[in-house]
């Protein structure tokens, strides 16, 4: 059984933000990440970040992930295990079982930090399973990760963030779009990053969704149709659209499996996304020693995820014993970015789902 | 789709454009964003705490050095000069081949749809554009608010 003091899962933004936190107030820590290498999610995104200068606004994504990386190399009390999964948490003596290539693992951390990030949804439809029908992050992963060009001609579903960035790395590598659906009367996603993709050409059909997808072994197409008000189809306004890739981009729920199996109380929050964990102020769960942070707590973007992983970082080293009298003003200046970040209209479906966080009947743990 | 009603609101008057190149920030929506007002050399844009805030620019103030297009997340900032007897747009361009400097290319609108024809005048790529390279098209003055991308 091997001891750690704190031990973060996930190498995303949040997490590296976390270790950073940690290890710079005085803490040995250590990272463990699936994949074999850090970044997360940022290492998909070719495109410059928005927040602020703090948050490393106007640089792009996979820039933000390498700046990150190399802050936390330099440091001599961090440890990085790289292509290893967290497979599960036993509450009943706080030990994480890993696997580390091919090998099995026993780890009791002091302090655990999860930030293990999102996981795509899926969208029910005749002919789903044809091969040719993608989750957004897969086709970014194809082509920004290893280089595939993944499609001739794809239709986008869904207009939010994901699905209009998505759609300009598809055209930035030659890729043609068809469309880009959204069953919602407007986009969720930012206007700029639609202006983007209009201003090429791409019709963005809001009240629309997909009906089925088409094709004998793989997509070949789809036929698409409207939604009125009360989002049921308008019988005959169906479409034939050519395509040979259907990219889902319908949102995403966090990753909570761990915090499940650590007994953390949790609450369904449409709002964030699905199930997140219940916290206090410093990102502990109601499981002392536990702390969440980045899409993990809830579905938002990688600037929050930064600003929730530092300040995980920083309570987990503190409820150590590594203080400085800075940290008080850190903490503060900490919670004034997040409120800085959630304070727009575009923050407010995180701000409501984040009001309904509480305890309740059902969800009695404490959190303290 | 896109509020062009506000459009009016970003659009310098008749006699700024004619003295010469100026930003146009088409950032209609609150987003926790503020490259732009960070990185402007001039402080051409209203300092507010608050990033959510809709960038206001001080035309005035502002010389049309480009820094902002590069900086700008949303692509969404473009110069335009009404000075000399054919207008110049410049716009944030990040796809390849980049187009050569003389070439004959097609300008679109903000819909996609043809506008113009268009003369490539310039391709500014330097590192400190962080690979967003800005292409200068000469258009017709009339349509130097129009021309937001070009197809070649
Ligand atoms: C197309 C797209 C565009 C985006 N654009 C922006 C943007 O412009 N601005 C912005 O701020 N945000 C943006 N985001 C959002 C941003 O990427 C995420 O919010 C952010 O990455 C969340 O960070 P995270 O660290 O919580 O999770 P992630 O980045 O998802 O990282 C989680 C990591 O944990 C690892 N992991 C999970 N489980 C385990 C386990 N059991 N064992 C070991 N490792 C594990 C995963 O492999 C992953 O690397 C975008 C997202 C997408 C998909
Ligand atoms: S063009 Fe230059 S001076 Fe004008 S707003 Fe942009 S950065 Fe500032
Ligand atoms: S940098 Fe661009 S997207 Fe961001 S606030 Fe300024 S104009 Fe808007």
């Amino acid at each position: 059984m091997e001891q750690r003091e704190i031990v973060v899962i996930g190498g995303g933004p949040a997490g590296l933000s976390a270790a950073l936190q940690a290890a710079h107030s005085g803490a040995r820590v250590t990272i463990i990440e699936g994949e074999k290498r850090l970044g997360g999610q940022l290492i998909k995104q070719t495109h410059m970040f928005f927040g602020s200068h703090k948050q490393h606004a106007g640089t792009r994504g996979i820039d933000i992930a390498t700046l990150l990386e190399n802050e936390l190399r330099a440091l001599p009390n961090v440890e990085i295990i790289l292509g290893a999964t967290v497979l599960g948490y036993y509450y009943e003596d706080g030990a994480l079982t890993i696997e580390d290539h091919e090998a099995f693992r026993l780890m009791i951390p002091k302090r655990l930090i999860v930030a293990s990030g999102a996981s795509e949804k899926f969208l029910a439809f005749p002919n789903n399973d044809l091969p040719g029908v993608y989750g957004a992050g897969a086709v970014q992963t194809l082509m920004n990760v290893y280089g595939v060009k993944p499609a001739q001609r794809v239709l986008m579903i869904g207009a939010g963030n994901i699905g209009l960035i998505v759609s300009y790395q598809l055209l930035q590598a030659g890729v043609e779009v068809a469309a880009v659906l959204e069953a919602a009367p407007q986009i969720s996603g930012y206007l700029v990053h639609a202006s983007k993709i209009l201003r090429l050409g791409v019709p963005i059909l809001t009240r629309h969704s997909i009906k089925e997808a088409l094709g004998k072994h793989t997509v070949e197409g789809a036929i698409i149709h409207r939604l009125d008000d009360r989002w049921q189809p308008v019988p005959h306004s169906e479409q034939q659209i050519t395509c040979d890739t259907i990219c889902l981009a319908v949102g995403l729920s966090p990753l909570c499996d761990l915090l499940w199996q650590a007994g953390c109380a949790m609450q369904y929050i449409a709002e964030l996304g699905g199930y997140v964990a219940l916290r206090d102020e410093g990102m502990q769960t109601s499981v002392p020693g536990i702390y969440v942070a980045g899409d993990a707590a809830g579905v938002e973007e990688a600037s929050a995820a930064m600003v929730e992983g530092s300040l995980a970082g920083l309570s987990a080293a503190l409820s150590l014993g590594y203080n400085s009298p800075a940290d008080e003003e850190l903490t503060a200046e900490l919670r004034q970015q997040l409120d800085d970040l959630r304070a727009g209209p575009g923050g407010a479906k995180i701000r409501s789902g984040l009001e309904k966080l509480h305890p309740t009947a059902d969800n009695p743990k404490e959190v303290t | 789709m896109l509020p062009t009603a506000s459009l009016a609101a970003v659009t310098p008057h008749q006699e700024r454009l004619a003295r010469g190149a100026v930003a146009i920030v088409e950032c209609f929506q609150e987003i926790p964003c503020n490259p732009c007002a960070t990185n402007c050399p001039s402080q051409a844009f209203a300092l507010v705490s608050d990033i959510n805030a809709l960038p206001v620019l001080d035309w005035d103030k502002c010389i049309g050095c480009g820094i902002c297009v590069a900086c700008c997340p949303g692509l969404a900032i473009f110069i335009v000069d009404g000075s000399g007897e054919q207008g110049v747009v410049r716009l944030p361009y990040e796809f390849l081949p980049l187009p050569e400097v003389g070439a004959t290319v097609l300008g679109v609108g903000r819909d996609g749809a043809a506008v113009c024809g268009a003369t490539v005048l310039r391709v500014q790529n330097s590192p400190a554009q962080d690979r967003t390279p800005i292409i200068w098209l000469q258009v017709p003055p009339e349509h130097i608010m129009s021309v937001r991308h070009f197809k070649f």
